[in-house]
């Protein structure tokens, strides 16, 4: 619930760092039942009153027999032509775009502090940040010097293509820049839904299962990077890494792997390498 | 709980179309579900539920139906039937396989009273 207007589910709120919020609804307001009676209180006294009594008695014939229609319509079609819209604009402005998907934890955040922090100066990184509550991973980029837009989903366990196409208007991304989005935490309901990304990374770190590539294949099947962070912690777990990439790969044997620790920033030199090799 | 937020879609789409054809009760749903569109025909049947209350198809029968996913192989472009994302081609036993149908979540026809 909004504190602000009582308002229920749909509730998704787009603010930059330091601003009153700002919500989107989606309300369906339906003015079509509004019953005019307008009583004026002239008394006319003519001589010829008029009496008009209209008894209007439609003959609307309903023949009441079932009317079916053939749809074949995919639910997801208005998100998807959306994410399409988002895709053509962004191609337009040679803007790549990145999806990052993971669980919770796995350093989403901290990857763009660090990428931003390192190479902002010759990429210029604009940043969406999902989550269902709270302004503080668009506070952290703020910090490390990008513009940013939080979303906050409320009850909203993704992001969709229209919260995208609202936040990118707020954010005004420039042409040849890097809009990285992060999806909030989940690895299951953002795989459904395309924002329009031109390139899917999805994001596991060495503290989790090995097994997660199988445990959620929908998200792994629909990602085209895939950035195992936390390597420095590989000394002290069990976790095997050529275990988790070949799990990775049988889902979706299209993955380009990227292992890396934000931390200690070994292995960032490859995806930056990567990201510039992008945006030519 | 992705599933509510396709409920809903479900239930904006009928009801655009109940606008359409100038109706106002909808008494029967059909829904195709590709069995790799990541929902759980259960969980939509619930959303559903809710997703359907006070509007057009608040009576409506939905009728859900799974459709079985489909893949080929890259290697020897043998299609297949697959229920699962690491799906091994039964005929050259590669890995190199891509889901071609059963992805989708499709509202096949609706009827109206």
């Amino acid at each position: 619930m909004c504190g602000t207007c009582g308002c229920g589910d749909d509730q998704v709120r787009i603010s930059k760092p330091g601003e009153q919020h700002e919500h989107h609804h989606n309300h369906d307001h339906s003015h079509g039942d509004h019953e005019h009676s307008h009583d004026h209180g002239h008394s006319h006294s003519h001589d010829h009153p008029h009496d008009h009594t209209h008894d209007h008695d439609h003959p609307h014939h309903h023949h009441h027999h079932s009317h079916e229609v053939e749809l074949e319509i995919n639910v997801l079609n208005k998100n998807n032509l959306l994410a399409e819209r988002n895709r053509g604009y962004f191609e337009a402005k040679n803007i790549l775009a990145l999806n990052l998907v993971s669980s919770p934890g796995s350093g989403k955040t901290s990857l763009l502090e660090r990428t931003i922090k390192e190479i902002g100066s010759e990429v210029p990184f604009y940043v969406i940040e999902g989550d269902q509550q709270t302004m503080n991973d668009a506070e952290r980029i703020e910090s490390a010097g990008a513009p940013v837009v939080q979303v906050n989903t409320g009850n909203g366990c993704h992001l969709d293509a229209d919260m995208i196409n609202k936040a990118v208007k707020k954010l005004e991304v420039k042409d040849y820049a890097a809009l990285m989005i992060e999806n909030v935490g989940n690895l299951v309901c953002p795989s459904m839904f395309d924002l329009g990304e031109s390139k899917r990374v999805v994001v596991i770190s060495t503290t989790e299962g090995e097994d997660k590539p199988i445990k959620y294949p929908n998200m792994f099947s629909t990602s085209d990077i895939c950035v195992i962070n936390k390597t420095d912690l590989l000394p002290h777990l069990d976790f095997d890494i050529e275990k988790v990439k070949e799990y990775a790969l049988k889902v979706n044997h299209h993955l380009t792997f990227f292992e890396l620790s934000v931390k200690t920033g070994e292995g960032m030199d490859k995806w930056y390498t990567w990201l510039k090799t992008q945006l030519k | 709980m992705h599933e509510l937020s396709i409920a809903t879609n479900i239930v904006e789409i009928v009801e655009e179309e109940a606008i359409k054809a100038n109706k106002s009760t909808i008494s029967e749903i059909d829904i195709e579900i590709g069995s790799m569109s990541g929902v759980i025909i259960e969980a939509l049947e619930f959303a559903m539920e809710e997703a359907v209350k006070k509007g057009v198809a608040q009576n409506a029968k939905i009728n859900f139906k799974e459709l079985m996913a489909r893949a080929n192989c890259e290697k020897c472009f043998h299609q297949f039937e697959v229920d699962d994302f690491f799906a091994v081609c039964p005929k050259c036993a590669s890995f190199e396989t891509n889901i071609i149908s059963g992805k989708d979540l499709k509202i096949r026809k609706i009827k109206f009273d």
